[in-house]
C-alpha cells in the first residue's frame, strides 16, 4: 500500500459516542446493523431475505432458554468450557515483570476459539430448517471447525478454500474430508481467504433455499458481525470472572490478534465498558507496514465496503482490494469486523502491527518459557502483550509502583500444531534432507 | 417511481422500443476487454445492431454476482492496467458516436473509493444515462440517492425472486430508469433455459408500480429473448455478449446482437416471420 497512515481520526459522531461511553454508556452489546458508520448491509438483493431470516432466527434463539440452554451444554460437555485462564510466569520476565494471564482458547474442542462460533450457527442452522452449511477457510482452521458442527449435527458441509492454501494445507483438507465435509479449490480471482468468500457468497446466492452460510469471523453483512460476536462473548465473561476470582482486581491491559477479528471482540466485549482496562488490538504487520505485504487493515487502510459491511479496507486508489501478506493464514485478510473500526475510530480499543518477526519471536519464546506452542495468530498477540507490558511497567516505575501490580490479559486463540512445520522452516530447525524440509519448503503444515 | 419529472434517457429509450411494439434489448460489456478501444468499438457495435441501452460494467477485484466468463474477463481487464476512471472514456466513446443510453454497472467500492458525488459527476459529463448496483440496497444508499438526483442520472436497483413484497415495493420506489429483475437466484452467466421465477418477478415488480421492468441473468440467446420480450419491457444480456468479444472480437459482438434483437417483437414474431 502506497497510502500514508490514516491516523483514525474520529470525526463528530464518534466524539459523541466516545464521550457517552466516558460518561458511563455501554458500549457492549451493540446490535448492529451499524456501529457508528461502519457496518450495514452492502449485499446483493438476492440474499437480503436470507439475510433477513437469520437476523429474525438470531434474535428469537437468544431470548429463548431453550436455544440458551443449548449452548451452554455444547460449550461445557463438547468444547471443553470454561477455557482455563493461566498465569504465564516464565513469559512475563520477558514482559517488563507484569504479570501476564493467558485466555486459553487453544485448549478448546479443535483447538481455537473458532468452535464457539461454528456451534452457535450450526444450531441457528437446524433452527431455520437448513440441511447444508458453507464456509470459508483460509488455513482451514475455521473449515475444520465448520465441519465438526456439520458432523455433530448432521449437517451437509462444503468448505471453500483457495486453491494454493488446499495445497499447502493439504492435511486440513484431509481433516475437513475425514469429517465428512466436501471441500472446494477456490481457482478465481486470487484464490486467497477473500475469494473463497467471494465463492462461498456465490454457492449462497444460488442454494440459499437449503444453505446457511457460515461465515467464520465478525465481518460481513448484518447480523453477522453482531452475532458471531455474541457467540465468542462468553470468551470475555469467563476471562472476566476468572481475573476477578484469582486475582480479585481487573486486568490493566487486555490483548488480542486481528484477522477478521472475532477472538478479540469475543474477549474484548467483556471489559469494553471497564474504563480502566486498556484494550488493544494486533494486527499482522507482515514483513512490515513499510513494505505494502502486510495485513495491518485498521492501521493503514480506508474506510470501504468489502463482502457485505461498510469497515476499514486494504484497497488501492481504485477501490479494488489489495492482497494481504501474513505468516499467519487465519490473519491474512484485507477486511476486519466493523466493530473493530468503530471501536478504534472512538479510541476505545488500539490497534497495533505486529510483524512476521516479533510474532515468530514470540511464538518461539511461548513454547520455551511455558511449554505452550501457540497458534501464530496468537503469537501476535503475545507479541503486543510485551511490548504492552513493557510500557505499563515503564509507567508503574514512574509512579513508584512496581511491574507485579500490573496485571495483562492476552487471548491465546489457538494452538500451534498446525504451525509446527511454518516454524521449523522459519527457525531452520529441519535437516535439509529430510522429507519434512521439502515439506516446509512447500509451506505443509503437519 | 419517480420519473415523472426527470429526463431519464434510460426511460426514454425504453419507451422508444415500446413506441415500437418491442422490448428493448440491453446489452452488457465489461470496460477495458480486451482494451478500452474494443469495449468502445463494441458498445458502438451494440447500438448499430439493435441494444437501445448499452451496460457498461467496472472491473472489480471481488465480483460475487458474477460467474466464471465475466470474472475471467474483468481479472485480465484488470490485469491489463484497467483503472477506474477509463469507464468514464468508454461511456463517453460510445454516448458521442450513438444514441443508445449507456448506464454503468458496478459493484460499490469503487465509487465509494472516487466518491459518490464525483463518480457521479464524471458519468454525468460524459454523457452517461446511470448506474446499474449489485451490490447495493435502497436501504444504503442514501448518498447515491441524493447524487443521482444532483446530476440527473438511473439509479437501477436490483429485484430478486427472493424479495419480500416490503422490499419490492421499496426497491421499486428507489428506482429510476428501471428495474432490474434478477431472473434467478444465482450469478452472471448462459443457462438454457429461463427461470419461471423471471416472470413472477417482473409481475410483482409491476404490481408495485414499476413501469419499466427488464430482465438480466442467464439470457444468451434470441429464443430467450423472445419468452422474456412476451412479459417485460427489455432483456439484458451479459455473458454471452462477454463470450463473444472474447471468442470473435468486435465481429462477433454485432452478429449475436443482431440475432438477439430478432427476439423482441412483442408478436413473438420477426419481421421477415411476420
Amino acid at each position: 500500500m502506497a497510502e500514508a497512515p490514516s491516523g483514525n481520526a474520529g470525526n463528530d459522531t464518534d466524539n459523541n459516542a466516545a464521550e457517552a461511553f466516558l460518561q458511563g454508556g455501554s458500549l457492549k452489546h451493540a446490535p448492529g446493523p451499524y456501529f457508528g458508520s461502519y457496518g450495514g448491509r452492502w449485499m446483493p438483493e438476492s440474499l437480503i431475505a436470507a439475510l433477513d431470516e437469520l437476523e429474525d432466527t438470531f434474535n428469537k434463539a437468544k431470548e429463548d432458554p431453550e436455544f440458551r440452554a443449548q449452548i451452554a451444554d455444547l460449550n461445557k460437555n463438547y468444547s471443553g468450557r470454561p477455557s482455563l485462564l493461566t498465569e504465564a510466569k516464565r513469559f512475563s520476565q520477558h514482559a517488563g515483570g507484569v504479570r501476564i494471564f493467558l485466555k486459553r482458547e487453544d485448549l478448546n474442542h479443535t483447538g481455537s476459539h473458532k468452535i464457539n462460533n461454528v456451534l452457535g450457527q450450526a444450531l441457528l442452522a437446524k433452527r431455520m430448517g437448513k440441511t447444508r452449511v458453507i464456509a470459508e477457510t483460509g488455513a482451514g482452521q475455521h473449515g475444520v471447525a465448520s465441519a465438526t458442527a456439520a458432523a455433530l449435527m448432521g449437517l451437509e458441509c462444503v468448505v471453500y478454500m483457495g486453491a494454493e492454501d488446499c495445497r499447502r494445507q493439504a492435511l486440513n483438507v484431509a481433516r475437513m474430508e475425514l469429517l465428512g465435509a466436501t471441500v472446494i479449490p477456490v481457482t478465481s480471482g486470487s484464490q486467497t481467504l477473500k475469494d473463497a468468500i467471494n465463492d462461498a457468497l456465490r454457492d449462497w446466492v444460488a442454494n440459499v433455499d437449503n444453505t446457511h452460510y457460515l461465515l467464520g469471523t465478525a465481518a460481513g453483512a448484518h447480523p453477522f458481525p453482531a452475532m458471531v460476536r455474541y457467540f465468542h462473548e462468553v470468551i470475555g465473561e469467563e476471562a472476566r470472572a476468572q481475573i476477578l476470582e484469582q486475582e480479585g482486581r481487573l486486568p490493566d491491559a487486555v490483548c488480542a490478534c486481528i484477522g477478521g477479528g472475532s477472538n478479540a471482540i469475543g474477549i474484548f466485549h467483556g471489559f469494553l465498558d471497564d474504563p480502566s482496562v486498556k484494550i488493544y488490538g494486533f494486527e499482522a504487520g507482515g514483513d512490515g507496514v513499510d513494505t505494502g505485504r502486510h495485513a495491518a487493515t485498521i492501521t493503514l487502510g480506508k474506510p470501504g465496503v468489502l463482502h457485505g459491511a461498510r469497515s476499514y479496507l486494504m484497497q488501492d486508489d481504485d477501490g479494488q482490494t489489495i492482497e494481504s501478506h501474513s505468516i499467519s493464514a487465519g490473519l491474512d485478510y484485507p477486511g476486519v469486523g466493523p466493530e473493530h473500526s468503530y471501536l478504534s475510530d472512538i479510541g476505545r480499543v488500539s490497534y497495533e502491527p505486529i510483524t512476521d518477526s516479533e510474532a515468530m519471536e514470540s511464538f518461539r519464546l511461548l513454547c520455551r518459557t511455558e511449554g505452550i506452542i501457540p497458534a501464530i495468530e496468537s503469537s501476535h498477540a503475545l507479541a503486543g502483550a510485551i511490548k504492552v507490558g513493557q510500557r505499563l511497567a515503564a509507567e508503574a516505575a514512574a509512579s513508584g509502583g512496581t511491574a507485579q501490580d500490573k496485571i495483562v490479559i492476552v487471548n491465546l486463540s489457538g494452538r500451534g500444531d498446525k504451525d509446527v512445520a511454518t516454524a521449523a522452516e522459519w527457525f531452520d530447525l529441519l535437516d535439509k534432507d529430510s522429507a519434512e524440509s521439502e515439506i516446509g519448503k512447500e509451506g505443509e503444515q503437519l | 417511481m419517480t420519473t415523472a419529472q426527470t429526463t431519464s434517457k434510460s426511460a426514454a429509450a425504453i419507451d422508444k422500443a415500446r413506441a415500437e411494439g418491442r422490448a428493448a434489448l440491453i446489452g452488457y460489456l465489461p470496460a477495458g476487454y480486451p482494451s478500452v478501444e474494443d469495449t468502445i468499438a463494441a458498445g458502438i457495435a451494440l447500438a448499430e445492431n439493435g441494444a437501445d441501452l448499452i451496460e457498461i460494467g467496472i472491473p472489480y477485484s471481488d465480483p460475487v454476482m458474477d460467474g466464471q466468463v465475466i470474472q475471467a474477463a474483468t481479472t485480465e481487464a484488470l490485469a491489463n492496467g484497467f483503472t477506474v476512471s477509463q469507464v468514464f472514456d468508454v461511456v463517453q466513446g460510445i454516448t458521442s458516436s450513438t444514441d443508445a443510453a449507456v448506464l454503468v454497472m458496478t459493484y460499490w467500492n469503487p465509487v465509494v473509493r472516487m466518491g459518490v458525488d464525483e463518480f457521479s459527476r464524471r458519468l454525468a459529463e460524459a454523457g452517461g444515462a446511470g448506474l446499474i448496483t449489485p451490490d447495493l440496497i435502497p436501504d444504503e444508499a442514501s448518498e447515491w440517492m441524493e447524487a443521482s438526483d444532483k446530476y440527473g442520472l438511473d439509479r437501477v436497483f436490483l429485484v430478486a425472486p427472493s424479495s419480500t413484497p416490503e422490499r419490492m415495493q421499496r426497491t421499486v420506489d428507489a428506482s429510476r430508469g428501471f428495474v432490474y429483475a434478477v431472473s434467478i437466484m444465482g450469478v452472471t452467466g448462459a443457462r438454457t433455459s429461463v427461470s419461471t421465477a423471471a416472470k413472477d418477478v417482473v409481475a410483482a415488480a409491476h404490481a408495485a408500480g414499476a413501469d419499466r421492468v427488464c430482465v438480466g441473468l442467464g439470457v444468451s440467446n434470441a429464443s430467450q429473448v423472445r419468452e422474456i420480450a412476451a412479459y417485460a419491457e427489455g432483456v439484458i444480456v451479459g455473458t454471452a455478449l462477454v463470450a463473444a468479444i472474447r471468442d470473435g472480437g468486435v465481429d462477433a459482438v454485432a452478429a449475436l446482437t443482431k440475432d438477439l434483437s430478432t427476439g423482441l417483437s412483442r408478436s413473438g414474431l420477426t419481421e421477415e416471420e411476420a
